[in-house]
C-alpha cells in the first residue's frame, strides 16, 4: 500500500509542475496589458508605464516564471493587480465559502443519489424504476441555473424563507451562512444527483448479475441480503469515481451557480481576475484548482484501493 | 436494518436539516437607519486616486472622500473642503479657503499640508493617477497657513474648479495615502467598516463629521452582477434599490409596483459609433456625413436598449444647460439622402469596413443593428467582437480600426475632440483654438457659448455618429429618498439619503 502511495503521489507533483508552466505560458500568449486596463482610457502613457514597472511587468518572463514557483514554495502566490492583497489571502476568503458550498452539494446529492440508485436497482424493470429514471434524465437535461431561479422564486421571493443570494460570511453565524448556501447547494445537488443515482443503478444492475451474486443467491440469501451483502461494495468503484468527479466540478466550475446568487466563490474571483487581467490571481487561483483536484483524484485512487485490495497489488 | 429504511432515514435527516436551516429568525427589523444598495461590479480598489474604475467612485465619492470641490447632482460645482475660493484677474492662480476643524478618519487633522501632499502626488512624476490630465496645469501648490492654499496654473483653466471635484483629485493624508487601497481613510461623512471580497462593501456614519451629519448610520454596497439575481435581490427585499440598475429587460416590472420608485436619468455616458478620421475613406467628409445620414438613432435605442437613452446630436450630456439640442437635426435619418453623399465621395458601390465592438450590450447589440443600417446604403460592415483589453491595445492605443462603438462616461470630455492622437484621431486648429479659449474663460455664459461652438463644429465635421446619452436607471425602494437622478460624475452620493417615515 505505501509504495502504491508513494507511486501517486509523485504523479501528483509532476501534474502540477506541469501545470504551473502551462498555466504561466497560456497567459503570456494572451494579448493585453494590466496597467493599461486598469488606468482606462483617459490615462498618460507615463502614467501606465509608471504602474508596469510597479507592478513587476517589466521583468523578462523567464525571471517572472521563477521568482513566481520561488514564492510558491514559501506560500507566497504574489500580489493581485487589482485588489493588491496576497493572492493566497483573495483564495483563502473564497475557499471558505466554495468548499462548504461543494461539500453540502456534494452530500445532499449522495443523500439522494445512492437511495434512489440501490433502490431503483432492486426494482429494475418495474413502473417506479422507470419513472425514476425519467425523472432522472430530466435532472441531467434540464441546467442547474434554471433549477436555482425557480428555487430563488419560490422559497426567497415568495416564502421570503431564505434570502435570494449573496453571503455575509461566516462572522455572522454558522445559521446564516448555511442559510445562504442552501439555495445554491440544493441547485447544484439536484443535476448532479440525477447522474449519480443512474450510476449508482447501473453499477448495482451489473454487479446482481455476476456469478459471486448468483452463488450468495444459491448458498440461501435474499436477493435484498445478497444486494446487501455483497453487491453494493463491489459497485461502489464507478460511483466514487463519479463523486469525486462531480466533487472537483461543484468546487471550481460553480461560476454560474455563484453568479446566479451572487456568492463570493472561487469561480467568481477566477472569472472577475480573467476579465480585469489580474495575471497574478489568475495563475494562483487555476494552479490551485488544478492542485484541488489532482488530489481529489489521489484521494480517489486510495479510496480504490481501499475498497478493491486487488488494485493496491496491480499498482506496485 | 434494509436498504429501503437506511434511505427513508437519510432523506428525513435531509428534510430535517433544511427545515433546521430553513426556519432560524431572519434578522429582526429596527427603525430603518441603513440601507442595502445593489452594484453591478465590485471596485478593484477602494482608493479613487488609483484606478480608473467607476465602481471605486460609486462606494467612496462624497462618502468617504472629499475634494476641496465637488460634483453635484446635476454637474454644478459645490464647494467641499474647501468652503470658498478666490481667482485671480488672469485666471491663474486660485487661492482655497479651507474649512477648519476637519479630522480624517484615523483621527489626523486636515489642513493646507494635506492638499499639498494630495495634489502633488497625484500629478507627480511617479503618480499612477488614471485621471493625470486634470492636474497638468498646476504649476505649483503651496500652502499660505493651515486654511488656505494657493495653486498656481501654468494657462488659465476655466474647468479647474470642475477638475478638483473629480473623484480622482479628492484629498487623502500622507500616512494613509499607501493603504487607502485596503483601507480608505477620508475625511467625508462616513468612515469605511468592511469589505468582504466579492460580496459587499460597508460603510457606517463618521460622528465626528465637520459638516452636517447624515441621516443613514450604515449603509451596505452589495456586489451583483447579474442581472437576474439582481431582479430577484430587489423583489425578495434582500437590496433596498439599484442606482443603476443592470436589467432594463426587468424594469416593467418594477414600474408596475408601488413599493418601488423607478427614477430614469442621464449619465454622462455619449455612445458613439467612432470613426477613424485618418483612414480613409473615413477621412471623407461625405463619407461621414453619409454614415451620420444613415444611422437611426431611435431603432438603436429601442432595439439595443429596451429604449432606455436619449438621442444625441453631438457629444455633450443632454441634461448639461450649454447642451446644444438643436444640432440633432442636422442630420437626420435619411436613407436617400446618405446615399447621395457616398456617391458624390465616389463610393457609389459602396465599400466594406470592419466594426470593432467592446462587451457591453450597447456595442454588442447597438452594433448588429448599426451594421444592417449601414448595409442599406451600400456600406458591408464585419463586425469584430473584442474584450476590453484587446479593445484598449487595439482600437485605442494603436488606432486600428475603422468604426467602433464604445460610451464616453467621463463627464466634460468634449477636449478630446481637440487631441488629434485620440483614437478617432480629429483635432483640427480649430477645435484647438475654441478649447484654448474655453480654458482662459471663467465666466460661465461665455463658458456656455464657447462649448456649444464646440459641439456645433465637431457636429458639423460628422468626427463620429453620436448615438445616444446612456440612461441612468435607478430603481429603489419607494419610501428611500436622495438619491441622484442623473450621475453627472460616477457616484452614489448618500450624504441626503434617508427613509420616509
Amino acid at each position: 500500500m505505501s509504495w502504491f502511495i508513494a507511486r501517486r503521489l509523485l504523479s501528483l507533483a509532476v501534474t502540477l509542475l506541469l501545470a504551473t508552466v502551462v498555466i504561466f505560458a497560456v497567459l503570456e500568449i494572451v494579448p493585453g496589458d494590466p496597467a493599461r486596463l486598469m488606468l482606462g482610457i483617459n490615462a498618460t502613457d507615463d502614467a501606465v508605464a509608471t504602474l508596469r514597472e510597479q507592478l513587476g511587468l517589466n521583468q523578462p518572463v523567464l525571471m517572472r516564471y521563477l521568482s513566481w514557483i520561488a514564492g510558491m514554495f514559501q506560500g507566497d502566490l504574489g500580489h493581485s493587480f487589482t485588489y493588491g492583497s496576497p493572492v493566497a489571502e483573495l483564495i483563502g476568503e473564497r475557499i471558505v465559502v466554495s468548499l462548504p458550498l461543494a461539500l453540502m452539494a456534494l452530500a445532499i446529492s449522495t443523500a439522494i443519489a445512492i437511495p434512489v440508485g440501490i433502490y431503483a436497482a432492486s426494482r429494475r424493470g418495474s413502473a417506479t424504476d422507470t419513472a425514476i429514471m425519467a425523472v432522472t434524465q430530466f435532472g441531467i437535461a434540464v441546467p442547474n441555473f434554471w433549477f436555482a431561479l425557480l428555487l430563488v422564486y419560490f422559497f426567497a421571493i415568495f416564502l421570503r424563507w431564505v434570502p435570494a443570494g449573496g453571503f455575509a460570511g461566516w462572522d455572522e453565524g454558522i445559521a446564516s451562512g448555511f442559510r445562504s448556501l442552501l439555495l445554491p447547494a440544493v441547485a447544484l445537488a439536484l443535476p448532479q444527483a440525477a447522474i449519480l443515482s443512474r450510476v449508482a443503478r447501473s453499477a448495482i444492475i451489473e454487479v446482481l448479475g455476476e456469478d459471486f451474486i448468483r452463488t450468495a443467491r444459491a448458498k440461501g440469501l435474499t436477493r435484498r441480503a445478497a444486494l446487501w451483502r455483497h453487491a453494493l461494495r463491489n459497485a461502489l468503484i464507478p460511483v466514487v469515481t463519479i463523486m469525486g468527479l462531480q466533487f472537483a466540478f461543484l468546487l471550481a466550475g460553480t461560476i454560474i451557480i455563484e453568479n446566479v446568487f451572487y456568492l463570493p466563490g472561487l469561480g467568481r474571483l477566477v472569472y472577475q481576475a480573467i476579465t480585469q487581467h489580474d495575471l497574478p490571481v489568475v495563475q494562483g487561483t487555476v494552479l490551485f484548482l488544478v492542485g484541488f483536484v489532482v488530489v481529489t483524484n489521489f484521494l480517489v485512487d486510495i479510496t480504490y484501493a481501499w475498497i478493491d485490495p486487488r488494485l493496491r497489488r496491480r499498482g506496485r | 436494518m434494509n436498504y429501503v429504511k437506511t434511505g427513508k432515514i437519510l432523506v428525513s435527516l435531509a428534510v430535517a436539516l433544511m427545515a433546521a436551516t430553513v426556519l432560524s429568525p431572519a434578522s429582526a427589523f429596527a427603525a430603518k437607519d441603513n440601507i442595502v444598495l445593489g452594484v453591478a461590479l465590485e471596485p478593484p480598489n477602494l482608493d479613487p486616486t488609483s484606478n480608473a474604475a467607476a465602481a471605486i467612485d460609486e462606494v467612496v465619492y462624497a462618502n468617504v472622500f472629499e475634494g476641496l470641490t465637488r460634483i453635484g447632482p446635476n454637474g454644478e460645482v459645490l464647494p467641499a473642503l474647501a468652503e470658498s475660493w478666490d481667482i485671480s484677474e488672469d485666471g491663474k492662480v486660485y487661492t482655497f479657503h479651507l474649512h477648519e476643524g476637519v479630522k480624517f478618519h484615523d483621527g489626523t487633522d486636515f489642513n493646507s499640508e494635506d492638499v499639498v501632499f494630495s495634489l502633488d502626488r497625484a500629478r507627480g512624476e511617479d503618480s499612477t493617477n488614471a485621471q493625470k490630465g486634470l492636474f497638468k496645469a498646476i504649476e505649483s501648490v503651496e500652502a499660505v497657513d493651515p486654511s488656505t492654499v494657493k495653486v498656481t496654473l501654468s494657462s488659465p483653466q476655466g474647468g479647474f474648479l470642475f477638475n478638483m471635484g473629480w473623484g480622482d483629485a479628492v484629498m487623502v493624508a500622507p500616512e494613509s495615502a499607501a493603504t487607502n487601497n485596503e483601507n480608505p481613510v477620508g475625511t467625508g461623512p462616513f468612515k469605511f467598516s468592511k469589505w468582504n471580497k466579492g460580496s459587499s462593501i460597508e460603510i457606517v456614519r463618521n460622528d465626528d463629521y465637520w459638516g452636517d451629519k447624515v441621516a443613514l448610520a450604515k449603509a451596505e454596497f452589495r456586489i451583483i452582477p447579474d442581472a437576474a439575481a439582481a431582479t430577484s435581490a430587489l423583489l425578495a427585499g434582500d437590496v433596498d434599490g439599484f442606482s443603476n440598475f443592470p436589467a432594463p429587460e426587468a424594469v416593467p416590472q418594477f414600474e408596475a409596483d408601488p413599493n418601488f420608485a423607478l427614477v430614469i436619468g442621464s449619465t454622462e455616458g455619449e455612445t458613439i459609433l467612432a470613426m477613424n478620421n485618418k483612414k480613409p475613406p473615413f477621412d471623407n467628409l461625405k463619407v461621414r456625413q453619409a454614415i451620420s445620414h444613415a444611422i437611426d438613432r431611435q431603432a438603436i435605442i429601442d432595439g439595443a436598449m429596451f429604449g432606455f437613452g436619449t438621442p444625441i446630436g453631438t457629444h455633450f450630456a443632454p441634461h448639461h444647460p450649454a447642451y446644444r439640442a438643436d444640432l440633432i437635426d442636422m442630420y437626420p435619418h435619411d436613407v436617400a439622402k446618405a446615399k447621395e453623399l457616398l456617391v458624390e465621395a465616389g463610393y457609389a458601390d459602396g465599400f466594406k469596413a470592419t466594426l470593432k465592438l467592446p462587451p457591453p450590450t450597447y456595442a454588442r447589440r447597438g452594433g448588429e443593428i448599426i451594421a444592417s443600417q449601414l448595409r442599406e446604403v451600400g456600406i458591408d460592415l464585419e463586425i469584430i467582437p473584442l474584450e476590453w483589453k484587446q479593445w484598449l491595445e487595439g482600437p485605442f492605443k494603436a488606432k486600428d480600426f475603422d468604426l467602433t462603438i464604445v460610451s464616453h462616461t467621463e463627464p466634460m470630455d468634449i477636449g478630446i475632440y481637440a487631441n488629434p492622437d485620440y483614437y478617432f484621431q480629429y483635432g483640427t486648429d480649430e477645435a484647438k483654438a475654441i478649447m484654448a479659449k474655453l480654458d482662459a474663460t471663467t465666466d460661465t455664459e461665455a463658458r456656455y457659448k464657447l462649448l456649444g461652438d464646440m459641439q456645433e463644429l465637431i457636429t458639423k465635421d460628422a468626427v463620429n455618429a453620436y448615438l445616444f446619452e446612456l440612461a441612468k436607471i435607478g430603481v429603489w425602494n419607494a419610501k428611500v429618498e436622495g438619491l441622484w437622478t442623473n450621475s453627472p460624475i460616477q457616484a452614489n452620493d448618500l450624504t441626503g439619503v434617508k427613509w420616509k417615515d
